[in-house]
């Protein structure tokens, strides 16, 4: 579960990039993040995973107060948020199988399990086959799969996800949102910021639009709304 | 931290050293041509200062009898002067000896000069050659072996040599080198350490997505920095073993090579034993600190995200 009150965020250089947001994501639940680029998406997104801090207000993701958790409590709680990116972020001298068991390692997790977990997502994302390849030998479909699979490794309760599909054609970017709804399915809540209104008006959602650091709209089964 | 970790950290940073391979050969190679700059001036400063050394210790003072002083009377002399703590050694130099010494150093060209002196009318005193613990205190213990003669009342002592003037320029000569030699090393070290963490920091900062990456899937901070430190341990050793063979390695050719030359101006250098020891202890620490250093520092900064 996610809630945010009366959030406001003000960035040091002045930008107001949050204006009392409140809002109520249920668990398992499926949220689009919609509204023109520097509406705010971006930072409701960095809140949710404690990269940034609301400058006034409360926010509490499973439960925590994210905004007054101790620096040094923070790596516990993004293990149970997964992050994915529009530019995928896997590590480049790594091998993809690795790339998934980083996230892993981290928690230190024993390695046959590591091993038998990371085959499993792999299997999940249909990237079975490739885990010995280096990233740059994939096509960025079979990357944001790859990034999926280390974001769902260990089974984290929920998904932030910002423009998952921003670099991929239409039908590879049909493959991911796939994918999303059946981890969806499987009890994982997704928040995810979307340009994609082909996506949002098909794959029908609860919307949240963003304009101006506010929330315009909030409807269960919504549309994009938005010219593209 | 769990055995398994510990491994992992271990395993992770020897396989950063490989996966980023161009990055540490660049911090080696900055490390290796630092510390050998360092490391030739570091044996250039031994060889100075072992040089100052040789001639300080050559520097001695000649105490001159009066003609006829009786045997008691140089026994008690020879006594009172080695009873003096700054002194190390004092030899008895007979005038019969004296006159031999003299011939001896002024050698076949000048014998003619010395031609007719033997054992009955030798014009030299008897006297003794003093050698103290430290040179730099000749002067002082000059003087009491003056006022040990002034003491006496038949004052047996007619004059305390000990180059004065000369001795004193050339502790000043001496000192000053040594000084020189120790800021120059100093300072060289400073700026390899300089030089090294800012290879280290750059190798980093282009891992900065990477750490980014590791904060985003919950890693704590010293999960992300344990591998660093290896890797950055592991980059200092290797540079430093490299330095320290090609220093040793050069120096025992230039030993050899220079062996027969130097040993004609009675130049003796440091032997490989002593400098060796100091030069790889030197490099050594200072490379694998050196590597520490840089990637703690570095990956400290890139943590606060």
């Amino acid at each position: 579960m996610i809630e945010l009150q009366d959030i406001w965020k003000t960035y040091a250089d002045g930008t107001h990039a949050l204006r009392g947001v409140s809002v109520l994501i249920e668990r398992n639940e499926f949220v689009y993040l919609v509204g023109p680029s520097g509406a705010g998406k971006s930072t409701f997104m960095k809140l949710i995973y404690r990269e940034e801090i609301p400058t006034k207000g409360q926010i509490s993701v499973n439960g925590f107060n994210i905004g007054k958790l101790k620096p040094r409590k923070i790596p516990y709680v993004r293990r149970n948020i997964g992050v994915i990116f529009q530019d995928y972020r896997l590590l480049p001298k790594l091998t993809v199988y690795e790339n998934i068991a980083f996230a892993m390692e981290v928690i230190e997790a024993p390695k046959r399990i590591i091993k038998k977990r990371t085959m499993e997502v792999l299997e999940l994302v249909g990237l079975r086959g490739k885990h010995a390849s280096l990233p740059q030998q994939l096509s960025g479909g079979e990357q944001q799969r790859v990034a999926i699979a280390r974001a769902i490794v260990n089974n984290p309760s929920v998904i932030v996800a910002d423009e998952p599909t921003g670099n991929l054609d239409p039908e590879t970017s049909w493959g991911i949102m796939n994918l999303l709804e059946e981890i969806n399915f499987r009890g994982t809540t997704i928040v995810m910021a979307t340009h994609n209104k082909e996506i949002v008006n098909t794959l029908r959602k609860r919307v949240i639009a963003i304009e101006n650091g506010t929330i315009v709209r909030d409807e269960a089964r919504g549309e994009y709304g938005y010219e593209n | 931290m769990k055995i398994s970790t510990v491994l992992r950290h271990l395993r992770e940073g020897i396989k950063n050293v490989v996966r980023n391979g161009w990055m540490t050969f660049a911090s080696v190679s900055s490390i290796v041509i630092s510390l050998f700059i360092l490391g030739v001036f570091l044996l250039l400063a031994l060889n100075v200062n072992n040089l100052a050394d040789q001639i300080e210790s050559q520097v001695q003072i000649r105490v001159y009898l009066q003609l006829g002083t009786p045997e008691a009377k140089v026994n008690e002399l020879k006594n009172a002067i080695g009873n003096i703590p700054e002194v190390k050694k004092v030899v008895f130099v007979s005038k019969e000896q004296g006159l031999k010494d003299l011939r001896t150093s002024i050698g076949a060209d000048g014998s003619e000069l010395l031609e007719g002196y033997d054992d009955t009318n030798n014009p030299l005193p008897d006297s003794f050659t003093v050698d103290v613990f430290d040179p730099q205190n000749i002067a002082y213990a000059a003087k009491k072996i003056d006022a040990i003669g002034s003491a006496d009342a038949s004052k047996p002592i007619s004059s305390v040599k000990y180059g004065k003037g000369t001795v004193e320029t050339l502790f000043r000569v001496t000192n000053a080198v040594r000084n020189i030699g120790l800021v120059v090393v100093i300072g060289l070290a400073v700026t390899a350490m300089f030089l090294i963490s800012n290879t280290i920091k750059m190798t980093i900062l282009a891992r900065r997505r990477e750490i980014g990456i590791m904060k985003l899937v919950g890693a704590t901070n010293n999960f992300i920095r344990w591998p660093f430190f290896i890797e950055g341990a592991l980059i200092g050793v290797m540079g430093s073993v490299i330095t320290t063979v090609l220093l040793l390695f050069g120096y025992s050719e230039l030993v050899q090579a220079s062996q027969f030359e130097l040993g004609l101006m009675m130049i003796k250098l440091v032997t490989l034993r002593d400098a060796g020891l100091t030069v790889s202890a030197v490099t050594l620490a200072l490379g694998t600190l050196i590597g520490i250093w840089g990637s703690t520092l570095s990956v400290r900064k890139y943590l606060k995200v």
